[in-house]
């Protein structure tokens, strides 16, 4: 996790998690996981439609407050979770990007609606075809835009993904960028022929007639 | 500054929906035949579509047709609504840049065109200094279809960044995902510095031109924008 | 009210010069508010008093209502000079729309003004209509009034609650997402979506409305203006609501209309433009109701301008529902309109009908058309160029909050930074619909 470190010679560096469950341990996950999972500050990151949803949402009505979102956190250094709600073009991906980055650890993101996972129904020159080209997603919520009780699902289930989190896990915080020798990587021309549009009416892809 | 405005209405009969609009013909705005009748030979031709008045011009004459449709007391065009162009998918009809203006006064609507073929440069007078509003249409003009409006003070990209290599996205010849493959899209956007993206009018306001280092402010002035 | 006016007017604009344009004034007023002539403090500190500062606000801003940035000069708290840089949300509408049917572009429509979404959708279809050279029936008219004031007020709630926040109520927020419920709860009953609706077709709606809706409608029509009093108690005469509004970035109605303004904003500076009634549509002409006009040109006159058009909306609903013909909301013209689907699935005439209509498409004649209508951020055009084939040649977007923000570097000048905000809020700007 990155967060609790433990002293050099502490009685517990032996521990191994892969053969035995450790009291302590799982008791201190579950309580440390308890309370980031109810008290998530969410950083509304909102561009377009998605954004209304999210600020009805926020309103009197759907009342995010329920969840531990009281706090809107407006600035990416007092926030835990990333709302992107919304499109984001190549214009505003640097930004997202150095927001992410200005977020600090632990951290999650949510992706509101189609167009920020998937790009939507805006596959042209000016659209990021997903922001998880740019920084890593945690759960994707559907909609065009999503109503409000699917953004309040999606955070439950984040809330219930934070509760399986181990601090044992070292590699849960790691910003990894891919080895290009290792099986996980893939060319960026592959990644051309999987983001071509598939399924569509070719009619759709011709200006005329 | 804090004495109330003088209230601006506009005039006359209070005009009902159109109804039944013929496609071609019908009554055309009489400003139309003033400007024919006030500048000899510069209108093209002109026609009525839809119950619109269009009026296509010589690019020489648009700017004076503009000033004396506003400042002319019996037309009174003080509004402008819009300034776009059309590029047909027949690509050997010119390129159309189309200014929409409106008399509020006397709740007219007339449609300015004028025809750029596309051998010759893409350049049209620009009508920033009547109106303000045509400032940031221009620029998306300029932006979207790479014409020039001659006298611009400050023409450049307005909805694209400016390292957009791309071209202009709005002709016909641009496709429809870009020219770059999504992952060279992806990694030159990401590769700009947002933050450093600073036009050079803007570092060169007030004091702070005076202050920057001798080989910046050199770099400025040979025009490249700088940390883009 | 008055004398408090002429001092806070007075002491932001000390930075300008007689012809308006920023000067370096450093900032020194007496207890009257008038400024006094600068002079250089004997202290043996250095003179701070001429140095300007460059700041960023956005595109990432909760006050930017969206990914706007503004790039500000300031002279200690003044603003000198005000840059904006757009296109953070560019997304490429107008080019899609050359690769899309006309029936086919609507969903867009929502997404490009999305506090607007039904309105969109029916101002597309009426520019569509003109380009066809279609009547619609008397009930769709009548439901499309219907649907455009209720998606006005349904706007104009989000800009109280947003800028309500922005200079520091939280409470209209609450109050007005409470009331946008209720229309997004009729609006899902009608077109089965809540925000985006791609409510309306070429030649007709989506749906008709259902059974007992009108009911509903009645009952927001009923109980909404409570509501709007309320705010308008809480609001219109709160001393820090109109301490943070009044003389803030005047427009007067010669640069209004110089700058294309419209819509509240050009409205608020007194001049009587609005298209429902200059431009009629939709049979606009016939209802009754009043164009509110301000006289000073501020924030706070924009702020009653809107207020009041909450209200001319729901004078416009009540006749609108008392005046709601029978009849059938389509037009009668197989070109456009699908066979209803249960024909579709059991006759071989209709499955071919719909097939053709849905793969082709239908085909207006050669010729272009400029449909403005009246939406709640000013004038909202579309303008086609059709030659012949199912998709247009050309589909343009005139967006009323990109004109209207163009305007934002002559209105901030010379005010403190945090009436940046109020007006910036005032604008009432999409980001969707200004970068498109």
């Amino acid at each position: 996790m990155g967060l609790i470190t433990q002293p050099e010679g502490a009685g517990m560096t032996t521990f191994d998690p892969q053969t035995q469950e450790g009291w302590v341990t799982t008791r201190l996950d579950f309580l440390v996981n308890w309370g980031r999972a109810n008290s998530l500050w969410p950083m509304p990151f909102g561009t377009a439609c998605c954004a209304i949803e999210f600020m009805a949402s926020a309103a009197s009505k759907f009342d995010l407050a329920r969840f531990g979102m009281e706090r809107m956190g407006f600035s990416p250094r007092q926030a835990d979770v990333l709302i992107c709600a919304g499109r984001v073009p190549f214009k505003l991906a640097p930004v997202l990007r150095r927001i992410w980055q200005q977020m600090p650890q632990p951290k999650w993101a949510i992706s509101m609606g189609a167009c920020a996972s998937t790009g939507g129904m805006f596959d042209t020159y000016a659209v990021v075809q997903g922001i998880d080209t740019i920084i890593p997603i945690d759960v994707y919520v559907p909609g065009c835009p999503p109503r409000p009780e699917a953004l309040i699902h999606g955070i439950m289930m984040l809330q219930k993904k934070i509760m399986h989190e181990q601090m044992s896990s070292k590699t849960l915080r790691n910003e990894m960028q891919p080895d290009p020798r290792s099986q996980l990587y893939i060319p960026a021309d592959r990644i051309d022929e999987l983001s071509e549009p598939f399924g569509n009416s070719v009619h759709q892809t011709r200006s005329a007639p | 500054m804090t004495a109330p405005f003088t209230i601006y209405q506009p005039e006359g009969e209070q005009p009902a929906t159109p109804k039944q609009v013929p496609h071609r013909g019908g009554a055309a705005n009489p400003s139309a035949a003033a400007i024919a009748a006030k500048f000899p030979g510069a209108v093209v031709r002109s026609h009525v579509m839809w119950g619109e008045t269009t009026c296509v011009v010589e690019r020489a004459k648009l700017h004076d047709i503009v000033q004396w449709l506003r400042d002319d007391a019996a037309q009174c065009y003080e509004y402008l609504s819009d300034v776009t162009a059309v590029e047909y998918r027949d690509l050997a009809q010119p390129i159309e840049v189309v200014w929409h203006l409106r008399s509020i006064k006397h709740r007219r609507f007339i449609r300015l065109k004028v025809e750029l073929a596309k051998t010759a440069a893409l350049e049209v007078p620009s009508i920033v200094d009547l109106y303000t509003g045509a400032d940031w249409l221009e620029r998306e003009c300029f932006d979207m279809f790479g014409i020039k409006f001659a006298g611009h003070p400050d023409l450049r990209r307005i909805l694209l960044w400016e390292q957009f290599q791309e071209g202009h996205p709005l002709r016909k010849d641009f496709p429809l995902r870009g020219r770059l493959s999504r992952s060279q899209q992806l990694t030159n956007a990401l590769s700009a510095n947002p933050e450093a993206r600073y036009s050079m009018e803007e570092l060169s306001i007030a004091d702070a031109f005076e202050e920057l280092p001798l080989d910046m402010r050199a770099r400025l002035k040979g025009d490249s924008r700088t940390g883009e | 009210m008055a004398t408090k006016r002429t001092i806070e007017v007075e002491l932001s604009t000390t930075g300008l010069d007689r012809e308006g344009r920023p000067q370096r004034v450093p900032l020194m007023a007496d207890g009257g508010g008038t400024a006094v002539a600068y002079e250089a403090p004997p202290a043996l500190e250095p003179d701070l008093g001429g140095e300007h500062m460059l700041i960023n606000i956005g595109p990432q801003h909760p006050a930017t209502h969206g990914v706007l940035r503004l790039v500000l000069e300031l002279d200690g708290e003044t603003v000198v000079r005000c840059i904006p840089h757009i296109g953070y949300l560019h997304c490429g509408f107008e080019k899609i729309g050359e690769y899309r049917q006309y029936n086919q572009i609507i969903p867009w429509t929502d997404r490009e003004d999305y506090l607007n979404c039904i309105g969109n959708n029916i101002a597309f279809s009426l520019g569509a209509e003109r380009l066809f050279g279609i009547e619609i029936t008397p009930r769709c008219t009548v439901l499309r009034v219907i649907a455009m004031e209720l998606s006005r007020i349904a706007s104009h709630l989000v800009w109280m609650g947003t800028t309500g926040i922005d200079i520091g109520a939280y409470t209209p927020f609450l109050w007005s997402f409470q009331e946008r419920e209720n229309i997004y709860n009729l609006l899902e009953g009608w077109f089965g979506a809540r925000l985006t609706t791609s409510g309306s077709r070429v030649g007709g709606m989506a749906a008709d409305i259902p059974e007992k809706w009108l009911e509903g409608l009645q009952g927001f029509i009923r109980t909404f203006p409570k509501t709007l009093d309320e705010c308008d108690r809480m609001l219109t005469k709160n001393g820090i609501w109109v301490g943070r509004t009044i003389g803030l970035g005047v427009m007067s109605p010669e640069e209004a209309m110089n700058y294309g303004l419209s819509g509240p904003m050009i409205r608020a500076s007194g001049v009587a433009y609005d298209v429902r009634r200059d431009f009629p549509y939709l049979d606009y002409e016939t209802y009754d109701f009043d164009v509110p006009v301000g006289n000073q040109g501020d924030v706070y006159d924009r702020y009653l301008v809107r207020m009041e058009e909450m209200r001319q909306s729901i004078r416009i609903l009540e006749q609108a529902v008392k005046r709601l013909p029978d009849g059938p909301v389509n037009v009668d013209d197989p070109r456009l309109i699908l066979p209803p689907k249960h024909k579709a699935t059991s006759e071989m005439e209709s499955m071919i009908h719909h097939f053709k209509n849905v793969m082709e498409g239908p085909r207006p004649p050669i010729g272009e058309t400029y449909v403005a209508v009246e939406a709640p951020k000013g004038e909202k055009g579309y303008y086609f160029v059709s030659d012949g084939t199912s998709k247009p040649a050309r589909w343009r977007i005139r967006p009323p909050s990109f004109v209207n923000l163009s305007a934002i570097p002559r209105m901030v000048e010379g005010h403190l930074l945090s009436d940046v905000i109020a007006i910036n809020a005032s604008i009432d700007i999409v980001m969707g619909e200004i970068d498109r």
